[in-house]
């Protein structure tokens, strides 16, 4: 999902820039009262952020012969709320722009914009929609695996944009990168959404109540028959 | 029953998917036309270079390792960073 620096005509770059900035500056503004009141909190947006460093680092192999990384930010979505994500993803982007040459600083707001912002919200959306249906673990799968998928379907839109195909415009582009990037995002997904799926049972089961300071999930499942 | 259920090993069976697609591509045939494992990143600036050759790039990052080594190298430092600090972090939370 990093689109390579400089591979995004400047005004394309500056308005993901602008779109980008507020999340990240309300997702600080929104963090800094609950660190004030629960310090404890410091350490768990510390563990979801090394988490997101560790996902993005390894490029796993996909069964389609293509490798890709998860991103890891539908896990931290559930525990802290998608505004929180956008600023555990901004520190490692910009560590891989400026380290890794992956990814780069005039791409850093798509970037941003497509992992830290639509991924985390479209996992929240996700959560949300299937949680009262389909109870709390479907909604956990579904959570990470959206939360996943979105983000390179994103980046799909953000390339055909800046480069709709001369036949066919921007929707057979969109096709084009979607094909690439999100046909091997999918059985990625389906693996980092059973592994959400795994360890969150054993963190509700075990985790103390600061580890859910949004309340988005719930400790005890509500009997779905009652 | 419930409990029986909760406490039996039924559980685990969440990472069998897991497994299996992760272990699929380590062992199967490429796709036909591909020699190795590609990273979709760069098979789009691929895809991206061969259709919109006029495109030239108006940025270049700042610093570039040299060389595939000392870029995975990084990506390793990256991951083991993490894993450090994700470590350090829930040991400290145990206690």
């Amino acid at each position: 999902m990093h689109i390579m620096e400089g591979y995004l005509p400047a005004s394309h770059a500056a308005a993901y820039a602008a779109a980008s900035a507020p999340f990240l500056a309300h997702g600080i503004y929104s963090m800094r009262r609950p660190m004030r009141e629960n310090p404890s909190l410091r350490l768990y947006y510390g563990a979801a952020a090394a988490f997101t460093f560790v996902l993005t680092a390894l490029k796993l192999p996909s069964v389609t012969g293509s490798s890709s990384h998860a991103t890891g930010t539908g896990p931290g979505t559930l525990l802290f709320g998608p505004t929180a994500m956008t600023v555990i993803a901004f520190p490692v982007l910009l560590f891989q722009a400026l380290l890794l040459a992956h990814g780069g600083i005039t791409t850093l707001g798509a970037n941003l914009f497509s992992m830290g912002i639509v991924g985390p919200y479209a996992a929240y959306l996700a959560f949300l929609a299937t949680r009262s249906l389909l109870g709390q673990d479907i909604g956990i799968l579904l959570a990470a695996f959206v939360g996943d998928l979105a983000t390179y379907l994103t980046t799909s839109m953000e390339l055909a944009l800046a480069f709709p195909d001369p036949a066919g415009g921007f929707p057979a582009s969109f096709v084009k990168f979607a094909s690439i990037f999100a046909i091997t995002q999918i059985p990625l997904g389906v693996i980092e959404a059973f592994l959400t799926l795994y360890l969150f049972r054993f963190l509700i089961r075990r985790g103390d109540e600061g580890l859910f300071p949004t309340g988005l999930l719930q400790k005890r499942e509500p009997n779905r028959n009652a | 029953m419930r409990r029986m259920w909760k406490g039996s090993w039924s559980k685990h069976l969440l990472l069998l998917p897991v497994v299996v697609l992760a272990v699929i591509p380590f062992v199967m045939k490429m796709p036909s036309g591909q020699t190795e494992m590609q990273g979709t990143d760069s098979m789009a600036q691929e895809s991206l270079e061969k259709d919109a050759p006029q495109f030239k790039p108006w940025f270049s990052p700042l610093w570039v390792p040299p060389g595939s080594q000392m870029e995975s190298l990084l990506f390793s430092l990256q991951a083991s960073l993490g894993g450090l600090a994700l470590g350090y972090i829930l040991g400290r939370l145990r206690r």
